[in-house]
């Protein structure tokens, strides 16, 4: 049984392939309306995610699916001691495939190794969270038209930023990226991603605090939020959520084509007066998390296409 | 010092100086009801100081854990007195239960019933990682 827990899960094909369905979705949405007609996604949400769990069902439904499932730890069994072993085996009973996030690092892993239907990891802690890989893949592709040859900048939280350790697996794959890592001492990506991934796979790499100056040499600016959530102590996340703000004024020196990403949630981190700008790309990029989402969902409940 | 020859059993040789006794606990050799030698500090050619596992009798020993312990190591199966067969151990490329994920935002941090698993990330830096949040073993 197919599931993803982990972006390196997908071969580079079965990638473009999912980019590829995706983009047919978009050019064709009325052929995808009744695909998955009759099966049911389970949304396991054991800590709150307005955005990805809605991108999930509302994928399912233009799927003509439907959607059961719980969205806190407190409304599901977990709540009375229930391992995670155990609910991926009750709701196999239920459902056909299922999408979870848990705040736990390899909770996903666990509940493939004991579901009979594809697991989707949802998100798990600081760890990973491939869904938003995909999403972050189709966006540069639909934006750049390619995924290869650029520059891109992450900046923000690199050592809890999971999306940014997903995106950063998946783009070693590629040709002639090089990579920018703007962050506070603090919050610098972990040794062991780049160690692993960035030298292993010979990935040319900047890291860097500083932010104004790395703008004007990028193709993408990957910006993420400080996440409260992952602090064990409030006065270092206070004292660094306000370090990288990126207003109209640091713009100024950017390419014409630059890509603004962001995963999304944001909280200050890029001013509003930027979202008008063409270049943000980060609410066409929550479009395509639900397209991609569709895809995902279609290839991994094999239905033919 | 002189350890008895053993007639039928296993000798754990060339086992770095220090793990003879984490090798005896690891691979529950406590628990056995029979003979078993711990010789620590032999002197060595290759490595200056070696320890050294006589087992007086044929076991099936957990080969992953004297991997993972030390690879160096070379395990020679005695039959009526001589050498039959002569074994060098590997670094496994997963080990079970025998280390333990020290992570607390780990899923096994919570669920005590789960495996710990670690899977052989780099083999020449001898890198371990769990293989539920990847965090490498210390």
């Amino acid at each position: 049984m197919k599931s993803l827990i982990n972006i390196t899960d997908l071969s580079v094909e079965e990638i473009e392939e999912l980019i590829n369905i995706a983009n047919d979705i978009i050019a064709n949405p009325d052929k995808y309306r009744e695909k998955c007609r009759y099966k049911k996604l389970a949304t396991l949400f054991f800590e709150p995610s307005t955005r990805t769990r809605l991108s999930f069902e509302a994928a399912m439904l233009d799927l003509g699916g439907s959607v059961l499932g719980f969205s806190e730890a407190q409304s599901s069994s977990s709540a009375k001691g229930e391992s995670v072993a155990d609910t991926a085996k009750t709701i196999s009973c239920y459902a056909d495939i299922i999408a979870m996030r848990h705040p736990k690092e390899g909770a996903p892993l666990v509940a493939k190794m004991n579901a009979t239907i594809p697991v989707i990891n949802a998100g798990d802690g600081g760890h990973n969270h491939p869904t938003q890989t995909l999403t972050d893949l189709l966006t540069i592709s639909r934006e750049k038209g390619r995924l290869e040859n650029f520059s891109i900048g992450f900046c923000g939280d690199l050592k809890f930023g999971r999306t940014v350790h997903s995106l950063i697996h998946a783009l070693s794959r590629y040709d002639n990226i090089k990579i920018y890592l703007i962050s506070p001492e603090e919050l610098k990506l972990p040794s062991y991603v780049k160690s692993d991934v960035l030298e292993r796979n010979g990935i040319e790499y900047i890291q860097t605090t500083d932010f104004e100056e790395t703008i004007p040499n990028l193709d993408i600016l990957y910006m993420t939020r400080v996440q409260r959530e992952r602090f064990f102590n409030e006065e270092d996340y206070l004292r660094l959520k306000d370090r990288y703000i990126l207003t109209p004024e640091k713009l100024e020196h950017a390419k014409e084509d630059l890509t603004i990403m962001h995963p999304l949630p944001r909280v200050n981190e890029i001013s509003t007066a930027i979202d008008e700008d063409p270049r943000a790309a980060y609410f066409r990029q929550v479009l395509n998390g639900k397209f991609i989402r569709m895809a995902l969902i279609l290839k991994l409940l094999e239905v033919e296409i | 010092m002189n350890i008895d020859s053993i007639k039928n059993g296993i000798v754990i040789d060339h086992i770095s100086a220090g793990n003879g006794m984490k090798l005896y606990h690891l691979l529950k050799l406590d628990e056995l009801d029979i003979s078993v030698a711990i010789i620590k500090n032999v002197l060595s050619k290759k490595t200056g100081k070696k320890d050294i596992i006589k087992i007086d009798g044929d076991i099936a020993l957990d080969m992953n854990i004297l991997g993972y312990v030390d690879p160096d190591a070379t395990v020679n199966i005695i039959k009526d007195g001589n050498v039959f067969k002569k074994e060098r151990v590997d670094l496994p490329d997963t080990i079970k239960n025998v280390i333990f994920c020290k992570n607390p935002r780990c899923i096994t941090s919570v669920e005590q019933e789960i495996d710990h698993v670690f899977n052989l990330a780099d083999k020449e830096k001898r890198i371990y990682r769990c293989i539920y949040c990847e965090t490498k073993a210390e």
